[in-house]
């Protein structure tokens, strides 16, 4: 396997507040990767550095070899990145369908003038249809954003990453505020899709599910990263531990 | 038609032009202008200028349009890092600028007594509206091309929320510079047309009053709808005709209009039209 994302010294200070500091990992083709760590950590910041939606103070960000971090966004998305928001952030002027459709024609709206080319959306939007029917929610795809429960806008942000075709997806938080049943049945979809190939790193909360889906975890704690390697293994770690269940746990389990 | 409803309807043309053009910066790339009447007058004064050195009118109308929507494209890069309050000052920054210079700008532009004695457009009063009425047509029938198309469904994204759709690789700094252009190069032509319509301008034509106004025709109409808009600017340039004294208090009723619409019907006319048709579909059902 080949190192599909390098990520060196990540630092990334909000006026005090260490937000990252000298994070590195790197992510292989095929392999789903879960970030992990307790509120606050820096995990969030960390995908959005990455897309570049924040620009952190030192980062070198490679995505197959090729040097992202001084690109903007929408280049590096080009390039193959995908990202879900962990707080969703739908287009509300739109329907779902619609939502999606414009990411499955990123390609068509790539150059401005070449975009004024073309009014047909009948493609896009039957493509955006099965992406959305992809994780439970075409019976809501002709509906207005506006008044949906969260766990269908959850889905929503999936399916129009996934429009996209990267190469490489960041989930932030894809099941959170989904019940169990949908949770599941998402994670299910998001192994399959990982499974046929596409590139997963995904942060997320319920340990569960990571340890179900994860090939490797990396574990961050105020910024740093303190742990990364095989899950089970990961969270034998008395330092993760410590971080995630707080201290005196772990001193009274010692 | 009489001379008087002649150009009425020439003028309404004009401030269609110009309000289509600002709808699709406002309206369909969600950037507030307070300044467009800067971009007419950019179009006027190079038409006006133009005319006068002996050249021809359709030359002059291309470089009205040329000139205005350089100067947007200028204007909207330097605007590129402000978003929604902050644009508002700066566009409106940039409409004071344009006057400053105008009225100080003697030996060329006239200062304060602005240029005067323009020669004719050469296709007399009902040729002229004839023209203007074809160019209204090509200026709408572009506006809503540019809605139906996948520039049309960016900029909905733009303006809809910019943060969600760089990240689905829309290019917003480039989609806001193209709306900026398309939309002062139509402030432009309406420049030009106006500069031949009156054959007359002074610095006051296309001042903060005249960018309120056409803002006014805009969410009146309601923004981002094309048919609505027609209809907007057709109401507010008619109503001060027909009562002059709603001419006398202008910047009153616009104002209070426009703080009217954005509280209580935020979607204008079209949005308006919209509602009452649902209700009434709604009603028949039920029958």
């Amino acid at each position: 396997m080949s190192e599909l994302l390098t990520v060196q010294d990540v630092t990334m200070h909000f006026g005090g507040v260490h937000a990252l500091t000298d994070v590195s990992f790197e992510v292989q083709d095929g392999e789903f990767l879960c970030l992990i760590g307790p509120n606050g950590a820096g995990k969030t910041t960390m995908l959005k550095a990455i897309v570049g939606a924040i620009r952190p103070q030192k980062a070198r960000i490679q995505l197959a070899g090729r040097e992202i971090s001084g690109l903007p966004t929408h280049r590096r998305i080009h390039l193959g990145l995908a990202l879900t928001h962990q707080i969703v952030r739908p287009f509300r002027s739109m329907t779902l369908k619609d939502n999606v459709a414009l990411a499955v024609g990123h390609r068509r709206i790539r150059r401005v003038w070449t975009a004024l080319g073309g009014l047909d959306r009948n493609k896009e939007r039957a493509e955006a249809l099965k992406l959305l029917e992809m994780v439970d929610i075409h019976t809501y795809a002709d509906q207005a954003v506006t008044g949906q429960p969260l766990g269908v806008l959850k889905r929503l942000e999936v399916a129009r990453a996934l429009a996209l075709q990267p190469r490489l997806l960041l989930l932030d938080e894809p099941l959170a505020g989904l019940n169990h049943v949908e949770a599941a049945h998402l994670a299910d979809t998001i192994v399959r899709i990982n499974r046929e190939g596409l590139t997963i790193v995904m942060i997320e909360h319920n340990l569960g599910e990571v340890l179900r889906v994860g090939h490797r975890l990396v574990v961050l704690d105020n910024g740093r990263k303190i742990a990364e390697g095989l899950p089970r293994d990961v969270m034998q770690r008395p330092n993760v531990r410590a971080a995630y269940v707080g201290k005196e746990a772990n001193d009274a389990a010692a | 038609m009489g001379i008087y409803e002649l150009s009425l309807a020439t003028v309404v043309g004009i401030n269609i032009i110009l309000a289509v053009g600002l709808n699709l910066i406002t309206g369909f790339c969600g950037q507030i202008s307070l300044g467009h009447a800067a971009f007419y007058g950019i179009g006027a004064y190079t038409a006006a200028l133009m005319a006068k050195a002996g050249m021809p009118g359709p030359v002059n109308l291309v470089a009205a349009m040329v000139m205005a929507g350089a100067v947007g494209v200028l204007v909207g890069m330097t605007s590129l890092r402000v978003r929604e309050d902050f644009l508002a000052i700066t566009t409106m920054g940039v409409g004071f600028l344009f006057l400053g210079i105008v009225r100080q700008q003697e030996s060329l532009l006239g200062g304060e007594l602005g240029i005067s004695s323009i020669p004719s457009f050469g296709l007399g009063k009902m040729g002229f509206f004839v023209l203007s009425l074809v160019l209204v047509v090509l200026a709408v029938a572009f506006s809503l091309y540019i809605k139906r198309s996948w520039m049309g469904f960016a900029f909905e994204a733009v303006a809809d929320d910019e943060d969600t759709a760089r990240v689905i690789s829309v290019d917003v700094p480039a989609y806001k510079l193209a709306a900026f252009a398309l939309g002062t190069a139509l402030a432009g032509l309406a420049g030009g047309l106006y500069c031949y319509f009156a054959r007359f301008i002074v610095p006051d034509d296309f001042g903060f009053i005249t960018s309120i106004s056409v803002l006014s025709m805009v969410a009146v109409g309601g923004i981002g709808s094309v048919f609505g808009v027609i209809v907007g600017t057709a109401l507010l340039t008619l109503i001060p005709e027909f009562f002059r004294f709603i001419s006398d208090y202008k910047l009153l009723v616009y104002g209070a209009l426009l703080f009217g619409v954005m509280r209580f019907a935020p979607d204008g006319l079209a949005g308006l039209t919209a509602l009452a048709f649902k209700r009434l579909q709604r009603k028949g059902g039920a029958v």
